[in-house]
């Protein structure tokens, strides 16, 4: 059997554990119990598969591991252990479990860090350490997180159920919220990630086209894939050799995945069809805006400026303001984007995009004193490293 | 599940509800009033509090009990009320406080069985 890599062992348990821990809580009744017994039949695939392969069926595999250890686990409970003897793999479980998994686990009663770490563990079956490592946090945080979560969820008596109708927008909103939150994460550190790490977009991708899958009705559901693929698609153009930021207008566009993009197009015109925009249907609009065009010179601006119309009045927000001023610059001129960037001051003083854009514009109209101070202030403002550098670069080029 | 719904007043709260004439305040009362009549069947229990000023705190660990003027936080928010509901889960819960029709904080909590 050939040794499997890194990543392959990542997608094997990504498929399986929510899978898993679904069929578990229906067996045992019990959320947490469910999901410890997965976790430990997980952290003895990660011990056994990288050196004896990756069995022929990995479901089977992980679920006689964690049905052996409920047995011993739960041996003096007999209700318990009857019902696990009774069952034989495979136990599908219904769609709707890996749903009702998602919401318990992005349940608005929890911290967001909690959901983060518990969604991760329970639907894309992460161990505690790969969470620690992805996050750069120490594992004993990750485990405090994850237990309370847990203790939060029985003590406080939390369903295990899809929300009522008159509910799913909120709690789908919740759900959208903790995947987009994981993927940004991931995105943001990809740059300096370590080869060995778990890369979180992947899960982030996997849990958003999930969702997908569970609720392809749900528009709002096929925007948030359709935004991350987007992002991903362009993902190699982002830095040069040196992990330096390449700015839009200077990536190379042939690096970009075009059938990533054109796939991202369609999910995103089988949500336009249900006629009811929200936010990430729109990011994902204007960022298929700039994944389209096959050069720089061919942005459609104008577009992209009314789709941030539309997006300040489903999502109001200083932040999107300031984007949606950028782009009015290639529409009616950087003295009409400085003018709307201006304006931001009270909200985004302590913002590093918001001086780095004044400083951009400032230059544009050729204020190169001004522009520096900008980029001076931006540079104060920011401790991501390869945006620190683009700034440098910026101040010296004057 | 059986829970305590602790009802919360903030100082803006309490002055808009000072500030109201009698009509206004009537038909406040007459709300909250028509919520416990609705939610009947779930409300176990139900306590209304009179003002923070009438608290006694006694505190039992500085080896003498100590007795002191006013609730055991001061602070701008207080708790002024409780019901005890009994629901399914935390869900209902929620739906149940988010249809309070009074003060502006609820906070809720199990009841250790």
């Amino acid at each position: 059997m050939t040794q499997p890599s890194h990543a392959e062992l990542a997608r094997v348990v990504r498929e399986c554990a929510g899978r898993l821990t679904a069929s578990l809580v229906y067996l045992v009744g019990d959320f947490a119990a469910a999901e410890d017994l997965v976790q430990d039949a997980i952290e003895a695939a990660l011990t056994h598969w990288p050196a004896e392969g990756i069995p022929e069926r990995p479901d089977a595999w992980l679920y006689t591991v964690a049905r052996r250890r409920g047995l011993d686990v739960l041996r003096r409970e007999s209700r318990y252990r009857e019902k696990l003897a009774l069952v034989a793999w495979p136990a599908e479980p219904e769609p709707d479990d890996r749903l009702r998994l998602i919401f318990t686990c992005c349940h608005p009663a929890l911290p967001r860090a909690g959901q983060v770490a518990l969604t991760l563990r329970v639907v894309c079956g992460l161990t505690t350490a790969q969470i620690a490592r992805a996050f750069l946090i120490p594992e004993s945080t990750v485990g405090q997180r994850i237990t309370r979560a847990k203790r939060k969820i029985s003590d406080a008596g939390i369903p295990y159920r899809i929300p009522p109708a008159d509910e799913l927008g909120a709690r789908l909103a919740e759900v959208l919220a903790v995947i987009y939150l994981l993927f940004n994460e991931g995105y943001l550190c990809s740059g300096g990630r370590h080869a060995q790490s778990r890369d979180l977009t992947d899960d982030a991708e996997f849990l958003a086209a999930l969702l997908d899958d569970l609720m392809p009705t749900e528009p709002e559901v096929a925007g948030l894939p359709a935004l991350i693929r987007l992002h991903r698609a362009r993902a190699a153009a982002r830095f040069d050799q040196n992990s330096e930021i390449i700015q839009l207008q200077q990536q190379d566009r042939s690096l970009w995945d075009r059938d990533v993009i054109a796939d991202a197009g369609r999910l995103i015109a089988r949500a336009a069809a249900f006629k009811r925009p929200g936010p990430y249907q729109l990011q994902a609009a204007i960022v298929a805006c700039h994944a389209e065009a096959e050069r720089w010179e061919d942005t459609d601006w104008t577009q992209i400026v009314v789709l941030y119309d539309m997006l300040l009045y489903l999502a109001p927000s200083p932040v999107t303001r300031l984007h949606r001023a950028i782009a009015l610059r290639y529409v009616t001129g950087p003295a009409a984007a400085l003018r709307e960037v201006e304006a931001l001051a009270d909200d985004l003083s302590g913002y590093h995009l918001f001086h780095a854009s004044r400083a951009e514009l400032l230059r544009d109209l050729g204020h190169t004193d001004q522009a520096q101070a900008a980029d001076a202030r931006a540079l104060t403002l920011t401790d991501n490293p390869a945006q620190r550098s683009l700034l440098r670069q910026r101040l010296n080029w004057i | 599940m059986k829970y305590v719904l602790m009802f919360v007043e903030t100082e803006q709260f309490a002055a808009d509800l000072a500030a109201m004439g009698d009509a206004e305040r009537d038909r406040a009362y007459a709300r909250v009033q028509q919520w416990f009549a609705e939610n009947q069947d779930k409300i176990t229990h139900h306590a209304r509090l009179m003002p923070p000023g009438a608290a006694t705190t006694l505190r039992l660990d500085r080896g003498e009990p100590l007795v002191t003027d006013g609730p055991f936080v001061e602070g701008k928010e207080v708790v002024s009320g409780f019901t005890e509901v009994e629901v399914a889960d935390l869900d209902e819960a929620l739906r149940l406080a988010k249809s309070w029709p009074g003060c502006p904080v609820v906070e809720i909590r199990p009841i250790a069985s």
